[in-house]
């Protein structure tokens, strides 16, 4: 497919694996922030072919992953309720919650359903009128303005029958979080693509500037990734602490202005919990006043309801770039896709369940020593 | 989750402002895409698309630069005294 397969291209893969190498002389920690990232550095082995001075770690920014309990939980609630169709994403269906999982909701005759868009949801209300349709609305600012646009939309046609269940988080409050935290070891971020197709990325230049971290607005193919990491490992080796864009063919410096429009209409920034890490301010999306008929934690009123997170999973720390999946001892062993202990290891983009498919289980440390670099 | 695929505009319907859409086609399979967001974009563009909406139109100049950084690199001829 055009804007894919020549960025796959294995002859500029080598050519800038090989610059990497000639112009890396210290040893330097990046991190890929987005979890679409994450999941083509390993698909790809790309920090197989990195030098040793190298190291990638692994971001927060899958939104699956970063889900809170209790928000699984609200979701299992209203999924629960017998006039309630629930839509989501399909990749939340087996995140694990307190008790079970939307999957095990629908295995005990719940009406769960996977959709592609959000706007299938707004179809289903209006095909079901006599139902109250629930959309799970994850994601991060690339997934904010097709939410926005679902309850937009319903609110246009008139559609009372739909409502969603809000949990989206922004990726800015989690770079700093990661920054600001004491065990911070990352030197440079390659900033999520999407993210800043949506949101540009003049955001970014005060947090280069304040702690001094070379960011790189990034795209998901091999190449880009390895042109991402290319231009961290040359500002680091220069000195230089700059925001550069090597997804200009996708992102501009102000992103997309009308989807940010339609995000600040009907969303306003308020405090997020994240699985694994807490609560961190303003780092997440609420409706507005404006869209509050449209909450479905008010519909259904599971606003108040809370749930304490198991300590045993490390998820936490992998999301945070503090530690790399196969550091967990129940990595592999007893926490895998089939029998998961925490978000990372269900989400096709977790760090964990990335680690698993491409088997970085049965090698615990993964080096590039042999491939006669 | 941020997964948004490259795909060419083949017919573009409507011009209300939240509900105008396309056949976007990528490789030879064809989804209704919402343009709401990507109110530039003509037949024949390629638009990056996120569950079921534009984002972003391809800028082509741009999506070559890639190749040309490499070149610019000159590390073509470098490459000779490194390989893998």
């Amino acid at each position: 497919m055009k804007y894919i397969d020549e960025y796959r291209d294995a002859d500029a893969a080598k050519k800038f694996t090989v610059a990497i190498h000639k112009i890396t002389s210290k040893n330097w920690t990046l991190m890929e922030v987005c979890g679409g990232q994450t999941h083509a550095i390993v698909k790809f082995g790309i920090d197989e072919l990195l030098p040793e001075k190298i190291t990638l770690v692994h971001g927060p920014g899958c939104p699956v992953c970063v889900t809170p309990l209790e928000l699984i939980d609200k979701a299992i609630q209203i999924a629960s309720k017998p006039n309630v169709i629930f839509c989501s994403f399909g990749d939340m269906l087996r995140v694990p919650g307190s008790q079970k999982d939307l999957l095990m909701v629908k295995a005990s005759g719940g009406d769960v359903r996977i959709v592609y868009s959000p706007l299938d949801a707004v179809k289903i209300a209006i095909d079901n009128p006599d139902k109250e349709i629930v959309f799970f609305a994850v994601g991060f600012e690339t997934t904010a303005p097709a939410n926005a646009m679902a309850v937009r939309q319903a609110r246009a046609l008139g559609i009372k029958n739909f409502s969603i269940l809000v949990s989206h988080v922004l990726v800015l409050p989690a770079i700093e979080a990661v920054l600001s935290s004491p065990e911070c070891r990352v030197q440079a971020f390659l900033a999520a693509g999407h993210v800043c197709a949506v949101m540009g990325f003049a955001e970014y230049f005060p947090i280069a500037a304040k702690y001094r971290v070379p960011i790189v607005v990034t795209g998901f193919e091999p190449l880009d990734i390895l042109q991402g990491i290319y231009m961290c490992v040359k500002q680091l080796e220069e000195g230089r602490f700059e925001v550069e864009n090597q997804y200009a063919r996708a992102v501009r410096k102000d992103g997309n202005l009308p989807a940010r429009n339609l995000v600040d209409e009907v969303f306003r920034i308020v405090p997020r919990k994240w699985r694994g890490v807490g609560e961190i301010p303003e780092s997440g999306l609420g409706l507005t006043e404006n869209y509050m008929d449209f909450d479905a934690e008010k519909r259904f009123e599971v606003s108040e309801y809370t749930a304490e997170e198991p300590a045993e999973c490390i998820s936490g720390l992998v999301l945070q770039g503090i530690k790399k999946p196969n550091e967990c001892a129940a990595f592999g062993m007893r926490c895998t896709p089939e029998n998961p202990f925490g978000a990372t290891m269900v989400s096709n983009e977790g760090a964990c369940a990335a680690y698993y498919r491409y088997r970085r289980h049965l090698s615990k440390i993964q080096t590039a020593e042999g491939i006669g670099v | 989750m941020c997964l948004a695929v490259p795909g060419k505009i083949i017919s573009i319907a409507g011009d209300d402002p939240i509900f105008r859409n396309g056949r976007v086609n990528f490789g030879g399979i064809v989804k209704i895409v919402n343009l709401s967001y990507v109110p530039e974009a003509k037949i024949g563009d390629y638009i990056l698309v996120h569950v079921g909406f534009g984002l972003s139109v391809v800028d082509e100049a741009e999506a070559k630069k890639v190749f040309e950084y490499l070149r610019e690199m000159g590390e073509l001829e470098e490459l000779k005294e490194v390989s893998i």
